[in-house]
């Protein structure tokens, strides 16, 4: 074990002794001691940067599974090195942050950290694994321990109905995501990812290629709440808000993102890919925005608002898939978009955790979240209101923030697809510029508004619950850091560009590296006069004016009903799911032993049916019968009669001498074949039991005595002779086949006298050549004779306590 | 109610039981070379024992029988296992039988096989589940 794998699991380690320092030190914060965690894992990929910068990878393997293929391979490159410094180092500030946002009195902070440090360790897991087993094992854990986050404050019903709708949604896409996994294993043989990134041209070729990959971008989806399963994001903003920074912005919904650009090496080659990615995220992106606007709650508009940039991101990876099929060119064009979604990914980490902390603040220092009571906050909050505009500008993509930068990013990829003249994309390609910018305005008010409805406007002091006061120096710290982050990258996008974007990129993009094409990352201002550039004039013109009119038009959102948003289906789905399965339970289950009888007999009856007419085994042959004899034919009559006269006796009484005669022919049917041992025993036996079934008659309760015929239903009479036709089917069958081996009996005709010195076969067979079953034979009679004994015995003991 | 005068029941039944139980004895001892065997010999034997219930009762075929028919059944089952291990002290499977033959006092030579040893485990058991579930039955209410 490496100290690389020490430092993937050093989260999960440390949780262990988080309840001791609780208990142990209740005077400092648990927070302090959790902080050591991310600082130090943070300063150790640090060090990671100069060797994935230079183009280089280290991988170590740790054998955990060696026979079935799994290994904690960790393997850091550029795009895990990525994930792994913003999992610790926004993990650095949300820890931070929250030991000034929870109070260390009221709450329990052992629960919080344990998560938290669990969730930490579980996201470092899955981004630096090359194993595909590991990562989805890591993957699962985030999946947990964001469910445990989510469902926090456990006593509030909302909190478990988000923590609980996100659990369904993220372990439906995880589940899947395992079935792609399984695919790509037959596949190719092996769980590596970068062993699969070197085979991934023949994989291609096979039939389970696109179902492998529907699955596992079901799980890269669900995790990255993409449309439609984005409706478990906004409800998991009833989580504590450190946990919505961290897990709802910055990293676990990029866990999706990153699945997505790790695949993309193997996928990206199809078409499929490059839509599905694209036309997903896209979509995504204008419904995130689009309803992001409608949102009256901070969290809910920042929730939204996540949702809309994954969207953006995950096309741009879509999208930058576009540069594999171009091998040739010199200067790719599209490789500008997987940079851009790099970038973005960086830059939405930065200015969406310090959003989030500022409704945490705003929250925390007024006690409401609600903007509609907001208002006027700017002179209460000045360093707030700083790192707002900051954020929500960056979000918009205004200059000089580093959200311009990366929307310009976007919107020029947008319309350089326009110019891919593959899968269809020159007759549909024109939707990604439009789709992109009309939701790039609604990006635009939803920012503005989040701004200047809880800053700008009228104080409604009346309407808080608390007198609104700036928030402690220790709660500004981490928002503040990530602001300065959003100018610095701002301003020196280059900062960036060979340390972490290209490396990244290269790892996204690994066969146009081995093709020999260098990535060029050049990040800049002015472009000059160029289309992106009056597209974004036009979302801020098209913006300000939508923004000044939000209350003309503000109406439509009501008009879309409530079953038929995805929440409404969700719901619906959940409610309609548990009351389908009572009532399918319900139908099944009826607690009638005559009904399971009757399935019991279809499906024999089926079952065999259907195979003897599928196999075509249905022979008859005459040539091994037997003669027919007179006595044979007159006990068959007896018997018939019998038999039918159970059937329509009026009385019961009738019906079990009935049974008695058919028992007594039996007895005469082995007499006649030369079977004297079976002929006794089934005498004597056959008297026993129709003793016993009198005994039985004898003391039916006098109100069930009734004298009456057998009810006739037409199913059981159906079923019922179908068994028998069945049954005679396959005897006839079987017999017509039996001359195909030889019987043994002939052994025991040898053997009888010479080896077991006996004279009469069957009790030979009985006791000595097949002793071994009568042993048990004699055992079930026993334990009969013991049942006997102790239901009739012990029944009053049952009924006394029953 | 008057008591039933059932003299001519008990006297012929308690002729006739020993009859059968001869009779089972015969059937038993028979098994191997001709119809019969532990199993129908159980039957009839406890055919006897249920017919002396019939002229009597319960209490007074306990008084002349003091059997603890569960007690025989178990006794039942370890005779048929014992034979069946006593085959892994010479070092043979499970439930190989021997026999052989020996000049007996009286019978004179007589084949003596350990499959009949089995038999009498099987014999015990029928005996003891047929009466304990006749017994059973008949004692409740």
């Amino acid at each position: 074990m490496s100290l690389l794998h020490i430092a993937i699991v050093l989260p999960f380690i440390a949780a262990v002794f988080i309840p001791f320092l609780f208990k142990g030190f209740r005077n400092i914060h648990t927070g302090w001691f959790v902080l050591l965690v991310p600082l130090a894992l943070f300063i150790y990929f640090i060090q990671y940067l100069p060797v994935t910068s230079g183009g280089q990878t280290v991988s170590k393997t740790f054998e955990w599974i060696p026979s079935l293929g799994i290994n904690f391979n960790a393997h850091v490159d550029g795009l895990g090195l990525l994930f792994a410094l913003l999992i610790t180092g926004i993990g650095s500030l949300v820890v931070l942050y929250s030991i000034y946002y929870l109070a260390k009195e009221k709450e329990a902070l052992h629960n919080f950290y344990v998560y938290l440090l669990m969730f930490m360790g579980a996201m470092l897991g899955v981004v630096l694994s090359d194993n595909l087993i590991v990562l989805y094992m890591f993957w699962e854990f985030t999946s947990i321990s964001s469910f445990l986050l989510i469902g926090y404050w456990y006593d509030k019903e909302r909190s478990r109905y988000g923590a609980q709708k996100s659990m369904l949604i993220t372990v439906f896409g995880g589940l899947s995501m395992l079935g792609g996994i399984v695919l790509l294993y037959i596949m190719s043989g092996t769980f590596s990812i970068q062993e699969l990134i070197s085979m991934s041209g023949s994989l291609m070729q096979d039939p389970m290629f696109i179902p492998a990959m529907l699955l596992i971008l079901l799980g890269a989806f669900t995790k990255s709440a993409q449309f439609p399963f984005h409706v478990w994001l906004p409800d998991a903003m009833e989580a504590p808000t450190p946990v919505s920074a961290y897990l709802h912005s910055a990293t676990m919904v990029k866990a999706g993102i990153y699945l997505v650009a790790r695949m993309s090496p193997v996928f990206a080659e199809s078409g499929i890919w490059l839509w599905l990615v694209a036309g997903f995220g896209l979509f995504t992106l204008f419904w995130g925005s689009f309803n992001a606007v409608k949102q009256t709650d901070l969290k809910g508009i920042l929730a939204f608002s996540t949702i809309s940039q994954l969207g953006l991101i995950m096309s741009l990876l879509g999208l930058g898939a576009a540069a594999l099929h171009f091998d040739q060119l010199d200067e790719n064009i599209y490789m500008g978009a997987t940079i851009a979604a790099v970038f973005h990914l960086i830059n939405h980490a930065t200015f969406k955790g310090s959003l989030f902390m500022v409704a945490g603040i705003v929250d925390h220092e007024t006690g409401t979240r609600d903007i509609r009571n907001l208002g006027g906050l700017v002179n209460l909050m000045p360093i707030t209101f700083t790192i707002a505009l900051i954020g929500t500008f960056s979000m918009a993509g205004l200059p000089p923030f580093n959200g311009f930068l990366s929307k310009e990013m976007f919107l020029l990829a947008t319309l350089e697809i326009l110019e891919f003249n593959l899968f269809s994309m020159d007759t549909w390609g024109i939707l990604f510029p439009v789709i992109a910018w009309i939701a790039s305005v609604f990006t635009f008010i939803y920012s503005i508004m989040l701004l200047f409805k809880t800053f700008l406007g009228k104080l409604q002091l009346d309407k808080l619950p608390k007198k609104p006061h700036e928030a402690p120096i220790g709660m500004l710290i981490s928002p503040i850091v990530l602001g300065a982050l959003v100018i610095v990258f701002g301003f020196f996008p280059n900062l960036l560009s060979n340390s972490m974007i290209k490396p990244a990129v290269e790892a996204i993009l690994p066969s146009l590296v081995d093709s020999g094409q260098e990535v060029y990352v050049n990040i800049y201002f002015w472009h000059g006069f160029t289309p992106e550039l009056f597209m974004t004039i036009g979302i801020v013109l098209f913006g300000t004016l939508l923004y000044a009119t939000l209350g003309k038009w503000q109406g439509i959102y009501n008009r879309i009903p409530e079953q038929f948003t995805i929440n409404g289906v969700y719901d619906r789905g959940l409610e309609k799911g548990e009351s389908g399965s009572f009532k399918l339970t319900e139908g099944i289950m009826t607690g009638y032993m005559r009904t399971y009888l009757l399935y019991i007999f279809g499906f024999f009856v089926a079952i065999l049916l259907s195979t003897l007419v599928v196999r075509d085994a249905f022979s008859i042959d005459t040539s091994n019968l037997a003669e027919i004899r007179i006595y044979e034919v007159i006990l068959a009559v007896v018997m018939i009669a019998s038999a039918i006269t159970i059937l329509f006796a009026k009385s019961r009484l009738t019906s079990i001498i009935a049974l008695g005669a058919v028992g007594y022919s039996v007895a005469l049917f082995f007499v006649f074949f030369r079977a004297p041992d079976l002929a006794l025993t089934q005498l004597v036996i056959e008297t026993v039991s129709v003793a016993l079934f009198l005994l039985c008659f004898y003391h039916l309760p006098e109100i069930s005595r009734k004298e009456e015929r057998m009810g006739f239903r037409f199913g059981n009479a159906v079923i019922s002779i179908l068994v028998g036709i069945t049954i005679t089917l396959i005897a006839i069958s079987a017999y017509s086949n039996s001359s195909v081996f030889e019987s043994i009996s002939q052994y025991h005709i040898d053997n009888v006298y010479k080896l077991a010195a006996g004279g009469n076969m069957v009790n030979v067979i009985l006791v000595d050549f097949r002793g071994f079953d009568t042993l048990f034979e004699i055992c079930v009679l026993g334990v009969a004779a013991l049942g006997i004994y102790a239901m009739v015995h012990f029944r009053g003991v049952r009924r006394q306590k029953g | 109610m008057k008591k039933p005068n059932d003299v001519i029941l008990q006297t012929v039944t308690t002729v006739i039981s020993f009859i059968i139980i001869l009779f089972s004895i015969n059937l038993f001892f028979a098994g191997h070379y001709t119809p019969g065997g532990g199993f129908i010999g159980g039957l009839m034997t406890a055919a006897a024992l249920v017919l002396l219930l019939l002229a009597y009762d319960v209490k007074t075929l306990n008084t002349i029988l003091p059997f603890d028919y569960r007690m025989m059944t178990a006794a039942g089952l370890l005779i048929a296992v014992l034979t069946g291990a006593g085959a892994l002290l010479f070092n043979q499977p499970f439930l190989t039988h021997a026999y052989d033959y020996f000049n007996l006092p009286l019978l004179g030579e007589t084949s003596l096989h350990t499959a009949v040893l089995f038999d009498i485990g099987v014999y015990l058991v029928v005996i003891g589940v047929t009466m304990t579930i006749i017994q059973t039955i008949g004692e409740s209410e």
